[in-house]
């Protein structure tokens, strides 16, 4: 079976700041990662392959430094690689990104399984998975904790619900995005860093895709506007409350009720 | 096309200008100076060198905003069982219809739900549009999509809100995928201008930065929306609204999802996870003593954990330490009771979002961290606590 896994590479730490008067984000350097959560996905791969025939290949979007992470998941036991970079993707939002993955998708070839990461660390939207599936027609499962069972023509899977646990098969092609509690990603090989470091990753750019109208990507295929950034409001709370048990009580209750922590659920 | 020319011939010193970009977009090759796809078109070297950096702009087709009307709310529920989260949707759709002087509508998609559909009309919602077919019995994906998608082209609702949760969570991006319109997860904010383009605030980079996002020229405009972040309105027996029964053609309503088993889950979740947290401290005196915790915490929905005293003592499991030497937490709200905050302990929780402390001695180093400092003995604060708070339960 094929299974193409999505990754992206994001800040490397989320400590960023913005510049109050010139609304302009503050990062020092360009140090970034793997999503922390694609670790997983690339992980629930790794392990279908270890009990089934199967080739893994890793899909990302950015400029050429995102070869690193796509390098790194060769390390862990990738097969193949496939960047997505054009200047014409830039400031692509959720809707113009999973347009392009799908397009890039579609390019690989038939993919049985999509794996995704259940969010990303900058984004943080956790949207891209389920557009991808839209856009590609094909179901799609989020929340996945377990995989218990992989077959020829389905997959048997665990979904993560607050109160429950639904069981579901689901027939190929379909798209899967993976909680972090699935299973524990391996470290990346010292062995594999050495049999890939000369492993070609494939570029596409826009021309090779299928959809080749320039309008349905980056900022032109992108509804939503940022229009600005700001930095939220502190929480510079700092009060000490003095009295009787009575009046103390009173006091954390009613404020607990007003930060509706009292009601249930 | 949208673009960022750069007239070469005033950019001098490239070196510096690289600097420009926090994304490290710009590069040098030869004698030229190149964007390359890094660039997340947020214009920030437009804005720093005007000379130099020019955003090029593009016609994106708009559409007809007159053509959609009214602020739709997506009910979610397992099995009639209405999340909460959806009237409080209610309550801001309300607001915002208020503002442009539109509807509020609803959808309801299940099975044997009517008598449920009903509860929303009761918030104060003009109409609620329900699908109720034994197909739609349980969630999948496709069905969900293609009713959603059915009533969005029946009702042609200019905003589209949905509640965060695992359901909502799926089903809205996969609706505005189809619809190619836009999607802001997880808003904080929102509001409505005259022309019905919606505010939409939520934080970005972990919660570090703010970001105001308007879909200008899509509609519908969707927006999830996280439990907890809005109000629901007063209930009301006396309702005005009307409930609609809608029916879709069955052969819209396959899928490649077999749901085989729902079982419900045992309730461990680790305190990592958790949004709020009761922490007991060294003030405990005897075992019998964490029953007023756990009460505590059980009434507010509350993970319980311990600083290392308690866990020595063997009162509390180990997996709840809070602390360098044990799990760091991030809560929405943590309250400890009698802990004194000795640094190893305040490392493991002093980014929680909103810090109660409870504690007899005024000059105790928590209070320095604590957002709300209490001086009290945990003893009597507790107990009278705990029954204020069944009082409100009954």
């Amino acid at each position: 079976m094929n299974i193409t896994v999505c990754i992206k590479q994001v800040p490397g730490t989320s400590e960023v700041e913005v510049d109050e008067k010139t609304g302009v984000l503050k990062r020092e350097g360009v140090d970034s990662k793997m999503n922390p959560f694609d670790l997983f996905a690339i992980e629930s791969a790794l392990r279908i392959k270890e009990q089934n025939k199967a080739t893994i290949n890793v899909l990302s979007m950015g400029p050429p430094q995102t070869m690193e992470i796509i390098k790194e998941s060769f390390m862990m036991g990738a097969d193949a690689g496939f960047l997505l970079s054009d200047m014409r993707f830039a400031g692509a939002d959720v809707l113009a990104t999973s347009y392009t993955l799908s397009q890039g998708i579609r390019k690989i070839g038939d993919s049985d399984l999509i794996i995704c990461g259940k969010q990303t660390t900058d984004g943080d939207t956790a949207q891209v998975g389920p557009e991808i599936a839209e856009f590609l027609n094909i179901p799609h499962v989020t929340n996945v904790r377990k995989i218990i069972e992989i077959a020829d023509k389905d997959i048997t899977l665990e979904m993560d619900l607050p109160h429950s646990v639904e069981v579901v098969k689901v027939k190929y092609p379909c798209l899967i995005t993976v909680e972090k509690d699935i299973n524990q990603p391996r470290l990346p090989s010292f062995k594999l860093k050495l049999a890939t470091a000369d492993k070609d990753i494939t570029v596409y750019s826009l021309d090779d895709f299928e959809d080749k109208n320039e309008n349905n990507y980056g900022l032109a295929g992108s509804p939503t506007q940022v229009r600005r950034i700001f930095p939220p409001e502190s929480n510079n709370t700092h009060e000490l409350w003095e009295g009787d048990a009575e009046h103390l009580s009173g006091k954390l209750h009613n404020c607990l009720n007003e930060m509706k922590f009292t009601g249930g659920k | 096309m949208p673009m960022i020319k750069i007239h070469q011939e005033e950019a001098q010193d490239h070196d510096e200008l690289i600097k420009l970009c926090p994304f490290g977009a710009i590069e040098s090759s030869d004698t030229q100076l190149q964007i390359n796809s890094g660039c997340k078109m947020c214009k920030i070297c437009v804005k720093k060198e005007p000379g130099i950096f020019e955003f090029i702009e593009f016609e994106q087709a708009e559409v007809d905003k007159d053509l959609w009307q009214g602020i739709a709310v997506y009910i979610d529920h397992v099995e009639g069982d209405i999340h909460p989260v959806s009237f409080e949707l209610i309550g801001k759709a309300r607001e915002l219809a208020a503002k442009i002087n539109q509807p509020v509508t609803c959808l309801m998609i299940g099975h044997n739900i009517k008598g449920q559909a009903r509860k929303a009309l009761e918030y104060g919602v003009d109409e609620i549009f329900v699908y109720d077919k034994e197909e739609l019995e349980h969630f999948k994906i496709e069905p969900y999509t293609a009713v959603l998608e059915d009533f969005i082209n029946k009702v042609k609702p200019s905003v589209v809100l949905v509640g965060g949760t695992t359901i909502g969570r799926s089903l809205a991006p996969r609706a505005a995928a189809r619809f190619r319109t836009g999607l802001t997860a997880d808003c904080t904010i929102l509001d409505i201008q005259e022309n019905t383009d919606l505010d939409q605030i939520r934080p970005a980079f972990g919660g570090n930065i703010m970001a105001h996002i308007n879909t200008p020229k899509h509609r519908p405009q969707f927006a999830t929306v996280r439990y907890k972040i809005f109000s629901a309105p007063e209930k009301s027996s006396e309702y005005k609204g009307n409930l609609t029964e809608c029916d879709i053609c069955t052969s819209k309503l396959g899928s490649n999802i077999e749901v085989l088993e729902i079982r419900k889950k045992e309730k461990e979740v680790s305190i990592e996870d958790a949004e709020v947290i009761v922490v007991a401290g060294r003030a405990i005196k005897r075992q019998e003593d964490m029953d007023m915790i756990h009460q505590f915490a059980e009434s507010i929905g509350a993970q319980v954990a311990g600083t290392r005293s308690l866990i020595e003592t063997g009162w509390i499991d180990p997996k709840r330490q809070i602390g360098l030497s044990g799990r760091t937490v991030k809560p929405e709200l943590i309250i400890t009771c009698g802990v004194s905050g000795a640094i190893q302990f305040v490392a493991g929780m002093n980014n929680s979002a909103f810090i109660v402390s409870i504690n007899t001695d005024k000059n105790a180093p928590i209070f320095k961290h604590a957002h709300v400092g209490i001086v009290g003995d945990i003893y009597e604060v507790l107990p009278k606590l705990n029954e204020k708070i069944q009082g409100l339960a009954q």
